[in-house]
């Protein structure tokens, strides 16, 4: 199948090209939004530090980062010892900036796996059931309860959570995802799971009501259709229709949805690990941006952008496996 | 073939109207079928004839029960002699009363078709299908495709095969030939002459004329959601003069081969019909009485009209 190779091997570096140019977008602005930015990194270093320094120090530390040069030399600076694979050293957590991504992603992965599985199987699924009994007393009920959530701020249902489940329940822990006092290398993956629950629940609460919703609209439309009518004349039950043709109809724009929804699982979760305290992406970019710590905020940008990419892409790669139409323009 | 029954399937006074919401948000009545009459006896090929907006299709998803859920249906549908109840239409509906719909929309768009045909009863009917698909000239790999990658021709083929799969006794076959080519058509009408032949009976919905003269055995003719007249075939062989209401006249007159001849107006749309006799407001012959009242089903000659003033 060398077609398929061939085929394949034109869409990835299609991708590759769209990719690469879109995070050289994606550095500039942020670099532009960060030059622009009010705080002075140095005055925060030096306020992190704990001590005064004299002028000549800080002269020292400015010369050091070289805080005086143009501020386009100091991008083409950072860009290429970027292209050499050094994203430099954060100044917040004075590691290199490429670890703490690491280990952070690592965190919040699990955090956005979890939020993003569990809401894609809730929402679609509860899709269906709206779908299939419109109008009915299920359907108003899920639907209303669709609109509250998708209503709500994330952080405020996150309060709300650790207030009743961490707080008054005491069923989960009010934050991190270790328990405090305990070595790294004892944390049991109970533990883990344990710390992740309301996370990852107010995480997912605040996307599936959108899957549901869409779902719900869309099996209606498949429901409407002159091809489920015929279907009917044919003798198919409501339960026949929607296996034969509902589900395989409305599969495709949930997955597309579901894929494209990594960017609002990003912008949910700084949010979610803000509010508890979890030791992810997300707190990592909102504490390098409060402190401005240029070399991660820009790390983590780059990152959220090709982890966003990535999942747009995955979309669009199913699509052309599902659909044999779009399959068949491919081709 | 004998039949147990006279008539396979008998529809009387058929009313259709829907629930609708005008500008103010005031619930209303549209009444898209009214007074409509049709018996279909076992063994025979029923054409009906009108234009669009007559009720045709509607026709069909009444006798088979899945009109939307804001239709009301009034008046008496009988099969086998039975009452027609929404029970018996779902039991019947793709066992003894098959639909062959009238465009490649009716096809799940993400299903190959030869699965399609192949509905949704196990065990699969696949060799009958296919013995079916060949028959109709459909290639082999025609099986494979998806609806979108077939022509209009082939779409039709496969619609008429999925009807043919089971073994129902009433086929309504809704504008089945738009698309085939003339052997094609054909070879799909002498189908259903087999069919009838076996004792089947068949509802050709069409507007193709012509091919219906052909095959059919009665033309039934529909106008504003009513049949205005039922007649043999060889009446409209022979001529106008040998039809009884003033609309089939017209109809007959209008086809290429007899003249070309339209008549003024047009059909009244739902909503907005005119009381009494539907066809009044174009009637030549039309009196005080045609605008008072509906004419009810007179035989004349051998035929079924609704007309005062038919002969």
């Amino acid at each position: 199948m060398t077609g398929t190779a061939a085929r394949l091997a034109k869409i990835f570096l299609r991708y590759g090209f769209k990719i690469i140019t879109l995070l050289l977008a994606v550095s500039i602005v942020s670099f532009v939004l960060v030059s622009a930015s009010p705080v002075d990194p140095v005055q925060q270093y030096i306020l992190s530090l704990g001590t005064t320094v004299s002028d000549e120090q800080r002269a020292e530390i400015e010369e050091y980062w070289g805080v005086n040069e143009a501020p386009v030399e100091r991008y083409f600076n950072w860009l290429s010892s970027l292209l050499k694979g050094d994203f430099g050293t954060s100044l917040l957590y004075r590691r290199p900036v490429i670890d703490i991504i690491g280990e952070r992603f690592v965190n919040s992965l699990a955090l956005m796996l979890c939020a993003w599985v569990f809401s894609g199987i809730i929402g679609f699924a509860l899709g269906c059931v709206m779908g299939m009994y419109k109008d009915r007393l299920a359907d108003s009920i899920i639907k209303k309860i669709c609109y509250v959530l998708s209503s709500i701020p994330t952080f405020w249902l996150g309060l709300l959570f650790l207030l009743v489940f961490a707080v008054i329940l005491g069923w989960f822990p009010i934050g991190f995802s270790t328990p405090i006092g305990v070595q790294e290398s004892d944390v049991s993956i109970w533990q883990r799971l344990h710390h992740l629950v309301l996370p990852a629940l107010t995480l997912s609460l605040m996307s599936f009501a959108n899957i549901a919703l869409h779902t719900r609209q869309k099996l209606i439309d498949v429901l409407s259709s002159e091809y489920v009518l015929f279907a009917r004349a044919r003798g198919e039950s409501k339960w026949e229709i929607f296996k034969r043709h509902g589900f395989r109809n409305i599969l495709l724009p949930a997955i597309t949805l579901q894929f494209a929804s990594f960017a609002e699982l990003f912008g949910g979760s700084v949010l979610a690990e803000n509010v508890f305290s979890y030791p992810g992406l997300g707190s990592a970019v909102s504490a390098a941006g409060l402190n401005s710590d240029l070399p991660l905020l820009l790390g983590v940008t780059l990152f959220s952008a090709l982890f966003v990419c990535v999942g747009n892409m995955i979309a669009n790669l199913l699509y052309g496996l599902i659909d044999p139409q779009i399959k068949e323009a491919q081709e | 073939m004998e039949s147990k029954y006279d008539s396979l399937l008998e529809i009387h006074d058929l009313s259709v109207s829907f629930k609708m919401y005008d500008k103010a948000l005031e619930q209303t009545d549209l009444q898209v079928i009214s007074d409509l009459h049709l018996t279909v006896r076992p063994g025979e090929i029923v054409a009906v004839a009108g234009s669009s907006g007559s009720g045709k299709s509607l026709l069909a998803s009444a006798i088979l029960g899945i009109l939307p859920g804001n239709a009301t249906v009034g008046g008496h549908l009988h099969y086998k002699g039975l009452e027609l109840t929404p029970e018996r239409q779902i039991n019947l509906r793709g066992t003894e009363i098959a639909l062959i719909p009238q465009s490649v929309a009716y096809l799940d768009p993400l299903m190959k078709v030869g699965k399609q045909a192949d509905g949704h009863k196990k065990p699969y009917p696949t060799e009958k299908r296919r013995g079916l698909f060949k028959r109709f000239g459909l290639p082999e790999k025609t099986e494979n495709l998806y609806p979108f990658q077939l022509s209009g021709g082939m779409a039709r083929r496969v619609l008429v095969s999925t009807a043919l799969i089971t073994d129902a006794e009433l086929i309504i076959a809704d504008e089945p030939t738009p698309g085939m080519s003339l052997d094609q058509a054909l070879e799909a009408l002498k189908m259903f002459r087999e069919l009838a032949n076996e004792g089947k009976a068949i509802i050709l919905i069409t507007h193709d004329i012509d091919l219906a003269f052909e095959f059919a055995d009665r033309v039934a003719v529909f106008y504003a959601g009513t049949t205005v007249e039922v007649a043999d075939t060889e009446d409209f062989r022979r001529g106008p003069e040998y039809l009884r209401h003033p609309y089939s006249k017209a109809l007959w007159n209008a086809l290429p081969q007899n003249g070309f001849k339209p008549i003024d107006g047009f059909q009244p749309y739902a909503g907005n019909l005119p009381t009494g006799c539907l066809f009044n407001p174009r009637c030549p012959y039309a009196t005080v009485e045609c605008r008072m009242k509906t004419p009810p089903v007179t035989r004349i000659r051998g035929g079924e009209v609704r007309c005062f003033h038919a002969t």
